[in-house]
């Protein structure tokens, strides 16, 4: 691995890799949370005419000036949607459809366009589509450092703010923030977080970075300091793995490899992260329905006892429990688990009877229901 | 036919058939559902091809629509666990698709003609020369002939299912209750969407797909509340952008199916700003034309309120009541010179009073605000349904 | 239509003149003037769509109306902006948004914290103190995400208190609500009033309006009275607010009478 590292090329691509997950795990959560995900998207296509704009009016593939015309398209996509939604009877989701495509369109006229010129220098914009992180250079990656360094500092600064003004804005603007320049420093962060992007992952799956690591990392915690950091850091992990990968096989490029990480990290999430996870709440689900179903066999335990009043050791079949239920419950489950808990024990063959403990239980739930009715 | 005129023919049956479904999806608000089907279909039509060895098989279409469906499912079960928000499930699900099938062509076609431009940009320019040869007669191109079965489907669907969409559209409540299946309808939708994306994908490239399913419905819905007017507009239009779009690629000479999709932006954007009732321009107009009738009946309004009340020399006086509505004094004065001629208010001691119209109405204007279910286009959905005739988006029952 | 004139201005806490707020040319509230005293506690009332929330965020300068002033404290609105506490309807709030109690109740002291800083020992302190008045202190690490509704709405109040304000603005505090919960919030607000504070609450239910308040405003698009619930709180007044929609209006003489039901909400 040390091996690995000491190679230039990778090491440049490890760190470029892992800064533009570091920085589009940490803003990209405040897009998700605010129901940006899509816009992010939206923004990411819309750069493309940006950048070949770019590089039609300066002649230059510096990043920076890549960056800043993919910034300023996906700005004026941003604009273009804010103002169909609320100029139109389009709704937001149409808005963000027509902004994506059209925009997406003329940068692909536009590619088509430069490559048609004497110079074909346009040679390299291509990676844009799809994000080349072996073509990453140290400038790249300086570039992306002090811009997402800026950005994460203007995020740690107005922390509180904009904390304050996504999950209740009006509160927000009553005490007095300026809530729609928050907002749109907001907005400009996640243009500077998917701009950064664009040259390692492509316009076409940036959007997954940005939401990818915020919607793993809100399944760990519920704050979010965490969360922020949390996303940061699987971000990091996906972005360095995806890149290096992508560097070291053949025929894997970038943008897709990281991605997949990312929704493996998602997946994984999803499933098993505590209190949230699907497979945690399955087991409570049935752990829950074991403790409702040995209540039922308790009491049904109980009302057969009752008819036995002269004794109530008395052992009742296992059948008569179960029809009792009609097949809907696992009655010999519960009444093993009874037995454990010393609440019900076994009097013959598949005969059962409650013990005191057992009678106490049920009496006590009974009082127990009463006071609810 | 030359293929000048065979390249327009697929852009124009091409823009229909995504035109048609396209419609449903912006009045259900499901304009990006498209998005996500056209990306995340691409592994379903690797596959496929890897089975196949050809891009015109109709197992593709098949293996795309099942795709298609299996994304937007996809989407429905990760937000029934609600630990997302329903915009977040769709910007996971199709990226995740996308990359599997980029991988899979990345690593195992290479040298195939599959390459994953091609199925994300398309390039109709080279439609024309896969011919459908059938026993040594040329019938013309395949991509017409396929895209042409498209959309022959997709009309025999939405014209078989025209009430069921158009109710499942309305509510999906009341359709369930009158047995209509809107899930079925639903699922038949978004097959319908995922054929008309794979079949589109080799003309126009899957991200253009969307351009052309959203943008001319969604100008069309700007110039009609006519659900089936903005079916036949949303079609028009999107003919227009094809054959636009291809005149566009020939004049610059780039890429025919980037200029499509430009195209149907601009028309959209036409539509967005000069619709007759809806468009920018048209609500600048009515709002400047209002901005005078409004403040008119405010003044009146106020007047009325203070009328015999014991704040009335102060909230009254033609020269201080411009403080009181915290209008400008020119604004004001214009303000009282209209009302004043149009005999709604005269002066008297320095004092606005109303004249009998002017008090009427005043009082009528009061009046509207308690009925103001009747007006306007402000309404959300229930008003709509309480109404009764219009369906969600306003779209107007036949 | 009460105004304060002259050195009686200084009582009002809160005074709205001629305001009109519209969107898109349509008039939600049309020339209300109402004048709040100092200390009181008022409901405004009306039927769904009178306006109620409008004239809410109006007073604390979330919407910008067409015409009319605003003035709390006897001073233009825009020199007060935040120094009115603020209970917003629970629809308006993201509960799935990764945060606790506690540092939701902090947000109120924000104004005081500044830009730049962050809230300290001293601001978790007071959110603590503020959340054990509204009888929810042991809740304070939970999540806002597994609050029931009764308890979402106690922190809300919690989140006002901390602001430290001389005007408390509440936007339907009780709609769907326990009883304990509505007990208890009754009771801070009971404790407000006994400091001096003026305290403005949206409310829906009429059965309850002349126990809990002194005041009330009867709102529908306009002003249709203000004063002292004894006063302006009868049939006619109450009839002319919710229209002719709804034939049987009585003010009840006792809590749960009938026919009241009908203009709820």
């Amino acid at each position: 691995m040390t091996a690995l590292f000491a190679d230039h090329t990778l090491r440049v691509v490890a760190l470029g890799a892992g800064l533009l997950g570091a920085v589009s795990g940490a803003l990209g959560s405040f897009a998700m949370l605010r129901r940006q995900s899509l816009l992010g998207d939206a923004i990411s296509h819309a750069a493309l005419p940006g950048i070949a704009v770019a590089f039609m009016l300066t002649r230059s593939k510096a990043p920076v000036v890549l960056m800043l015309g993919a910034a300023l398209a996906g700005w004026l996509a941003t604009l273009a949607v804010m103002t169909i939604v609320t100029r139109s009877r389009i709704k937001y989701d149409g808005a963000l459809g027509i902004v994506l495509s059209v925009f997406f369109g003329l940068g692909l006229v536009l590619l088509t366009l430069l490559q048609k010129r004497p110079d074909a220098s346009q040679a390299g914009l291509d990676r844009y589509l799809f994000g080349q992180a072996a073509a990453l250079l140290v400038d790249d990656v300086r570039a992306m450092a002090i811009i997402g360094a800026g950005a994460l500092a203007v995020l740690a600064v107005l922390w509180k703010e904009f904390k304050l003004i996504s999950v209740d804005a009006d509160f927000g603007a009553a005490i007095g923030l300026p809530v729609r320049l928050l907002d749109t420093a907001l907005t400009s962060l996640l243009v500077i977080a998917i701009v950064i992007g664009l040259q390692t992952v492509g316009v076409v799956l940036m959007s997954a970075m940005v939401v990818a690591p915020a919607a793993a990392a809100r399944q760990w915690t519920n704050r979010l300091g965490p969360m922020v950091a949390l996303a940061a850091g699987f971000g990091v992990v996906a972005g360095v793995g995806g890149a290096v990968l992508s560097s070291i096989v053949a025929r894997l490029p970038t943008g897709p490899t990281i991605v997949l990480a990312l929704s493996g990290l998602v997946l994984v999430s999803l499933l098993i992260a505590p209190a949230r996870g699907l497979a945690w709440r399955a087991l409570r689900r049935g752990q829950h329905r074991r403790t409702v179903e040995a209540d039922a066999v308790l009491l049904d335990l109980y009302a057969l006892a009752l008819q036995h009043e002269e004794d109530l050791e008395h052992g009742h079949d296992e059948a008569v429990l179960r029809a009792m239920r009609g097949g809907q419950i696992n009655v010999r489950r519960s009444l093993e688990k009874l037995a454990q808990a010393g609440l019900a024990r076994r009097t013959g063959h598949g005969r059962w009877a409650l013990s005191a403990a057992g009678r106490a239980r049920a009496l006590e739930q009974i009082d127990h229901a009463g006071e609810h009715a | 036919m030359s293929p000048q005129i065979e390249v327009q023919l697929i852009a124009v049956v091409v823009a229909v058939a995504a035109a048609l479904p396209g419609t449903f999806l912006v009045l259900r608000r499901l304009a990006l559902v498209s998005d996500a089907i056209s990306h995340a279909i691409l592994p379903g039509i690797v596959v496929a091809f890897f089975l196949v060895e050809s891009l015109s098989s109709p197992v593709l279409l098949i293996a795309a629509a099942m795709t298609g469906l299996l994304t937007v499912v996809l989407i429905e079960l990760l937000g029934q666990t609600r630990l997302l928000k329903e915009d977040a499930s769709i910007a996971l699900v199709f990226p995740a698709l996308f990359s599997v099938g980029v991988l899979l062509i990345s690593r195992y076609a290479g040298g195939v003609h599959l390459d994953v431009d091609a199925v994300l940009l398309g390039e109709l320019a080279f439609a024309p020369f896969d011919r459908l040869v059938v026993a040594g007669h040329d019938l013309g191109a395949k991509a017409l002939w396929s895209m042409t079965a498209i959309l022959l489907l997709n009309v025999v669907l939405i014209s078989v299912l025209y009430k069921e969409l158009k109710l499942a559209t309305l509510d999906r409540e009341q359709a369930a209750v009158l047995g209509f299946a809107p899930a079925t309808v639903h699922y038949l939708l978004m097959g319908c969407v995922s054929i008309t994306a794979v079949g589109a994908f080799q003309a126009v490239g899957s991200i253009l797909v969307v351009a052309l399913m959203i943008a001319p419905p969604a100008a069309a819905y700007l110039l009609s509340d006519r659900l089936s007017v903005v079916l036949i507009l949303g079609g028009v239009l999107g003919a227009a952008s094809g054959v636009g779009g291809y005149w566009l690629a020939r004049g610059i000479d780039g890429s025919i199916a980037g200029s499509m999709a430009v195209v149907a932006g601009l028309v959209f954007l036409g539509a967005l700003l000069f619709a007759p009732q809806r468009g920018l321009a048209a609500q600048l107009h009515r709002r400047a034309r209002q901005r005078w009738s409004f403040a008119e009946r405010m003044l009146l309004v106020h007047l009325l309120h203070h009328e015999r009340t014991p704040s009335a020399a102060e909230e009254t006086a033609g020269h201080t009541v411009h403080r009181h509505l915290r209008w400008s004094e020119r604004f004001t004065a214009e303000v009282i010179r209209r009302a004043e001629a149009g005999e709604l208010l005269r002066r008297e001691a320095g004092l606005l009073q109303l004249t009998e119209r002017g008090r009427q109405i005043a009082q009528r204007a009061l009046l509207e605000l308690d009925e103001r279910d009747g007006l306007g286009e402000l309404g959300g959905r229930d008003r709509r349904r309480r109404a009764g005739r219009t369906i969600p988006g306003g779209a107007v029952e036949e | 239509m009460s105004r304060g004139l002259g050195d009686r201005a200084r009582s009002w806490a809160i005074e709205v003149e001629d305001l009109t707020v519209a969107y898109t040319d349509k008039p939600v509230l049309w020339d209300v003037d109402v004048s709040i005293p100092r200390g009181t506690r008022m409901a405004i009332v009306g039927p769904n769509g009178a306006g109620k929330s409008t004239l809410v965020k109006s007073i604390l300068g979330l919407i910008r109306p067409v015409a009319g002033t605003v003035r709390i404290l006897s001073r233009p609105l825009d020199e007060m902006i935040g120094q009115v506490a603020y209970v917003p309807q629970r629809s308006q709030i993201d509960w799935d948004f990764p945060t606790s109690v506690l540092d939701m109740v902090v947000t109120g002291t924000y104004r005081r914290v500044g830009w730049l800083r962050r809230p300290g020992a001293r601001e978790k302190e007071q959110a603590s103190d503020a959340l054990e008045k509204v009888g929810i202190a042991a809740l304070g690490r939970r999540p806002i995400g597994q609050l029931s509704g009764g308890q979402q709405q106690r922190m809300l109040l919690a989140r006002a208190l901390v602001q430290q304000a001389d005007i408390y603005l509440l936007d339907e505090p009780l709609q769907g609500v326990d009883a304990p919960t509505e007990h208890a919030l009754i009771g801070v607000l009971g404790m407000l009033r006994d400091e001096g504070k003026t305290v403005v609450v949206v409310h829906h239910d009429l059965q309850t309006v002349e126990e809990y308040f002194d005041r009330v405003l009867l709102l529908n698009v306009r002003n249709i009275a203000d004063g002292p619930v004894r006063e302006v709180f009868h049939d006619e007044n109450l009839r002319r607010t919710y229209g002719g929609r709804v034939g049987l209006v009585s003010r009840p003489q006792r809590r749960g009478s009938p026919g009241i039901d009908a203009v709820k909400g």
